[in-house]
């Protein structure tokens, strides 16, 4: 403690306080005790964390396998890999999401006998589109991430596991994927915080999460700087909690030794 | 225009030159994308030095704010700190402008665009600028001191190109960055390559022409620029043992 507090540093702090309180009492709050901008908040925060956690699930579930198929795949399944992983970190993701939206969106409604079926009306909104695209954005970086996970696993481990008589599919699961999932660990934490930054591109196709929300308030009051604060310093606090949430993580799992 | 409705020209029509072809939209709009990512680059790129030599070697203020500008950048999405920047940086260069007498201007878009995407950038640049410097060995660095340099001689002549190889492929990533960044300008309605794209295929309908073509377009700038940054590195490596022995 005595090493932070060190001379300078208590006159930032006074002037970073002194400009909160500056902050405070100068701009205008009163939009924040409305309680229907409140609920629209916190329904947007939720938005956003449920999309984070989500797409970087399906996507790292997804990533598995091409990772898979660029390090020990046929030719057939290595190239498809390779291009979709070099497409998807090639082209801005926000092109990514209304090439899905827009140009898929407007695709299926001409397919006959698509809006008798089923799956119209989840296929009408617009959520699908967005975790589609968020998905595959952490697909096709994750897969390159894990294609390095699983070449750096030691062959010696595969060969030894082969010598033991196990089947492809059991050195996959007991031996291969475990080290290889071990040694990206570390990475997904920043991942998911990329990932988080990048949700608020879906709000260009009407789903209404923080950035949106901050945006229809901003509409609604004529308010300019005061909701982005608050959209900045939202982000910074989930940013916060997933970065604390990954160090406990982290720490729990047993250190690799050498 | 006599131009027949869009849905009677073939794909070939639509993405060519002329009064019914969107092909010079495209290709102006890839032409913004790229000044603006190299705008945003370079000075990026100076904010990264000037951070990265104020985050090791600055004194104690210089330190942390160098420090709470990286950390608040890399928290806050790319496209909120857009925003803010977007209405907040002529709204100061007007209040400058004011308080010293002369008229409010408007700012281009461009500049503005340029500006708000190289301050994002500098955060991230100063990171991999530091990392390099770090992996620089301290020996050079002292020997230069012992031989009696002075600070700027030593950044220039051994700083720099011992650093050079080790930033190369943190800045490659962070060049990958900026072009793909420059998408999110559409956003705010600037007419980049992402946004061309957007207004060619509403109007036409025709957006499984457009938006592979804009793809293969973005996709031609990054497999460039990786070969490039490759052949640099490369460059930048000479003379080094092969650590594969």
């Amino acid at each position: 403690m005595r090493a932070f507090l060190q001379p300078h540093r208590i006159v930032m702090i006074l002037i970073a306080v002194a400009l909160v309180a500056v902050c405070v009492t100068q701009m205008r709050w009163d939009w924040l005790a409305n309680p229907k901008y409140q609920s629209l908040l916190v329904q947007g925060v939720w938005r956003s964390v449920w999309l984070t956690a989500v797409t970087m699930c399906i996507g790292m579930v997804l990533a598995i396998p091409i990772g898979l198929a660029q390090v020990v795949g046929p030719w057939y399944l290595a190239i498809p890999a390779r291009l979709f992983c070099t497409v998807i970190r090639g082209t801005p993701l926000l092109m990514q999401i209304w090439v899905l939206y827009y140009g898929l969106g407007s695709l299926f409604p001409s397919i006959p006998g698509i809006r008798d079926s089923v799956l119209w009306p989840i296929l009408r909104q617009a959520w699908p589109y967005a975790v589609v695209a968020l998905s595959l954005s952490v697909a096709g970086y994750e897969g390159e991430v894990m294609r390095g996970a699983l070449k750096g696993v030691p062959h010696g481990q595969l060969e030894a596991a082969k010598s033991m008589g196990m089947s492809r599919f059991t050195i996959l699961r007991r031996i291969w994927l475990p080290q290889a999932v071990q040694r990206v660990l570390p990475t997904i934490g920043g991942e998911t915080v990329l990932q988080l930054k990048s949700t608020p591109l879906v709000s260009t196709i009407t789903i209404m999460e923080t950035y949106a929300v901050a945006g229809r308030i901003r509409q609604d009051t004529f308010i300019i700087y005061e909701p982005l604060l608050v959209l900045a310093v939202i982000y910074m606090m989930i940013t916060g909690v997933i970065v604390l949430a990954f160090r406990w993580f982290e720490n729990r799992l047993p250190q690799r030794t050498a | 225009m006599a131009c027949p409705p869009a849905s009677q020209l073939s794909s070939f029509e639509l993405l060519g030159f002329g009064a019914c072809g969107w092909g010079d939209t495209l290709l102006l709009g890839l032409g913004n994308s790229i000044m603006i990512a190299l705008g945003a680059y370079a000075l990026g790129f100076l904010i990264g030095i000037f951070g990265a030599f104020g985050k090791l070697y600055g004194g104690p203020v210089t330190r942390d704010l160098t420090a709470i500008y990286t950390t608040l950048v890399r928290a806050v999405p790319e496209l909120v700190l857009i925003l803010i920047l977007y209405y907040a940086v002529p709204g100061a260069v007007n209040e400058v402008l004011v308080s010293l007498g002369r008229e409010r201007i408007i700012l281009p878009q461009f500049i503005t665009g340029v500006a708000v995407l190289a301050f994002v950038q500098g955060a991230y640049q100063t990171e991999v600028l530091r990392g390099a410097i770090l992996a620089v060995p301290q020996g050079q660095i002292e020997a230069a001191r012992a031989m009696g340099m002075s600070n700027l001689l030593i950044a220039r002549r051994i700083i720099f190109p011992l650093m050079t190889a080790n930033a190369m492929p943190g800045l490659g990533n962070l060049w990958l960055n900026a072009t793909k960044d420059t998408a999110l300008l559409a956003v705010i309605g600037f007419s980049e390559l992402t946004k061309a794209t957007f207004q060619a295929s509403a109007t036409t309908k025709a957006f499984f022409t457009f938006y592979p073509a804009a793809m293969a377009l973005y996709l031609m700038v990054s497999l460039t620029s990786i070969y490039a940054f490759g052949r640099i590195e490369a460059w930048a490596r000479t003379g080094q043992r092969d650590v594969r022995g």
